[in-house]
């Protein structure tokens, strides 16, 4: 697989001298840092790794050397209406019968965490951050046809198709420390992934507990011919018909012409 | 799925990647066909592009942008040679137009209630079924009469049915009828909305209605569908392409190239092989497709539940 070599680096410099101005204690902070705001991916992209640098500053040497800082960092992708639909049996064929809909649903989300998630803190703590596929806060549209049991059925169903699709993932074991301050996060860009406003966010765990913060955002954008026509067709979907028809027509003519013998 | 990286080509609005030349192929064995036996070839274009994983929307709306060309170079062939009547292929456009735009209303409705890919399946495998088993049905009758040495007589005497008892009569001299302006109409609007629906031209409904229920001359029969079937698949693509932006038009021009070349040498063959065995080949194919769609309603799908992004749902503003 040949893919994009996305790798984004760590403004170093500049964190590590606020890092000097804090004080030490109980003041660990936590940064990450990409070293480019947009990616392009093209049209034959097929996925890949994105690899996060972050710096973990004023950290205690004693609960360093125990290992018992956590880090999970996430990749969310911009926030999209989705349809769930189950299909049901009508006469020996297969058809759609409900749905829910669901509001502002991130279009990818990619987790990567230095242990699983139940090792670093209690459930509890991850829900209230709505950390991780399983505690995103997916809202269903109020449409009166619903019952609750399959609203909950639903709801279950949404992040298991977004796992399947390889928008979502979740990583546990792939936020390395590559020195007591420097670590990597290797994040999931699926061949798949949607273009637009992504966030990156990295969580810091002390002995269970949340403790802050960070977040950066980047860009995703599809370049290339294919992308070009694609904006056409949806920007100017007139004239991108129009042309449709002209090419057909053109095609038709040159291939007269071209076997015509007399 | 071959993953042959090298002769990948990604197709914008499918959005899926997909090789140059299983769908060049796929254009030019269809054009063959259809050059062959003097189809349009959209009608098994949309099912082979739905098994390759197209999306159906995107397969029928990328059909009858496909149809256009095939149709086009055989309508301006049949205006010189005089054998269309631009008359009656103009109220059939009319029609048609009208057909393709409610066609394209019931489209989005489907789409929007995701039943889309549902429907355009069962259409086929109604269309495909009755169609194939119709023709197979004729062939072996026709190869029966050969082998019992009687001439087969394709045409039926001139007998007058409730068509021609309808009012708003109109005068086609080069079809030499006169018939009410409602049928016409009407058939018009049915292959415009199978136009839109199928993406298919729609011709190998046209052909038959037009001789056996308007009683139009076998001379202008084709070439009068053809003009229909350009004009209306022309509205249809320009529809589709702006309302749901479904018209592939790398997927298209793949396709188009493949069927022109394609049709050039099946024109050639069938001109030396024409036969009801030949027939009952393509009756046989057309069942095929028919029946591996039809298969496809009736499997239990791997997996139940499905996602996609929600259009805008109907009433909320």
């Amino acid at each position: 697989m040949r893919a994009l070599a996305a790798t984004l680096l760590l403004i170093l410099a500049s964190l590590s001298t606020a890092a000097a101005q804090q004080v030490p204690g109980n003041k660990e902070t936590v940064e990450i840092g990409l070293s480019t705001d947009t990616i392009a991916i093209t049209s034959g992209f097929r996925g890949t790794d994105l690899t996060v640098f972050g710096a973990l500053d004023n950290a205690d040497p004693l609960i360093q050397r125990q290992g018992r800082y956590d880090i999970v960092v996430i990749l969310q992708g911009p926030e999209r209406d989705f349809v769930v639909r189950r299909k049901d049996r009508f006469f020996g064929v297969w058809i759609n019968a409900e749905s829910v809909t669901f509001q502002h649903i991130p279009a990818s989300y990619s987790l990567a965490s230095t242990r699983n998630l139940q090792d670093i803190a209690v459930p509890k703590i991850f829900a209230q951050l709505a950390l991780g596929v399983n505690n995103i806060y997916y809202e269903p549209m109020p449409d009166g046809f619903s019952s609750s049991a399959s609203l909950r059925e639903f709801t279950k169903e949404l992040p298991r198709l977004k796992l399947k699709q390889s928008l979502y993932s979740q990583r546990p074991g792939e936020v390395q420390f590559l020195s007591s301050t420097l670590f990597r996060a290797t994040l999931s860009l699926p061949a798949n992934v949607p273009v637009g406003k992504h966030q990156a966010r990295a969580f810091l765990f002390r002995n269970g507990e949340f403790l802050r913060e960070s977040s950066t955002s980047l860009n995703i954008v599809k370049a290339g011919l294919e992308y070009r026509i694609y904006k056409a067709a949806h920007e100017n979907s007139l004239l991108y018909g129009l042309f449709a028809v002209f090419l057909a027509v053109i095609t038709g003519w040159m291939g007269r012409l071209m076997f015509r013998k007399d | 799925m071959g993953s042959g990286s090298e002769l990948g080509i990604y197709l914008p609005i499918a959005e899926i990647s997909v090789n140059i030349f299983v769908l060049f192929g796929m254009g030019a064995a269809v054009g063959f066909l259809s050059g062959m036996f003097g189809v349009g070839g959209g009608f098994l274009i949309t099912p082979l592009l739905i098994f390759y994983n197209i999306p159906p929307a995107v397969a029928v709306a990328t059909g009858a942008n496909q149809v256009i060309a095939s149709s086009f170079t055989g309508a301006l062939s049949h205006f010189k040679r005089g054998t269309l009547d631009v008359k009656l292929g103009t109220l059939l456009v009319i029609g048609g137009v009208a057909g393709a735009g409610i066609g394209i209303y019931v489209f989005v409705l489907l789409r929007e209630l995701g039943q889309l890919d549902l429907i355009v399946s069962l259409l086929y495998v109604i269309f495909l079924s009755t169609i194939g088993g119709l023709m197979l049905l004729e062939s072996v009758r026709s190869m029966r009469r050969t082998r019992a040495g009687q001439l087969a007589s394709l045409k039926k005497p001139g007998q007058h049915n409730w068509v021609h008892r309808l009012p708003f009569k109109m005068r086609f001299r080069a079809s030499k009828i006169y018939v009410s302006i409602i049928p016409i109409l009407a058939l018009g609007a049915a292959i415009g909305f199978l136009s839109s629906i199928m993406g298919v031209g729609g011709g190998f409904i046209m052909v038959p209605a037009m001789i056996y229920l308007l009683k139009v001359p076998t001379n202008v029969v084709i070439g009068t569908s053809l003009y229909q079937i350009v004009f209306v698949t022309a509205f249809t693509t320009v529809m589709q392409a702006t309302t749901n932006q479904s018209v592939d038009i790398v997927l298209a021009f793949l396709l188009m190239s493949g069927g022109v070349i394609g049709a050039q040498y099946g024109t050639r063959i069938g001109q030396k092989l024409r036969g009801e065995q030949l027939r009952a080949l393509l009756a046989t194919l057309v069942l095929a497709v028919g029946l591996r769609l039809a298969i496809e309603l009736f499997v239990t799908p791997d997996d139940l539940y499905s996602i996609a992004i929600a259009l805008a749902a109907p009433g909320a503003s």
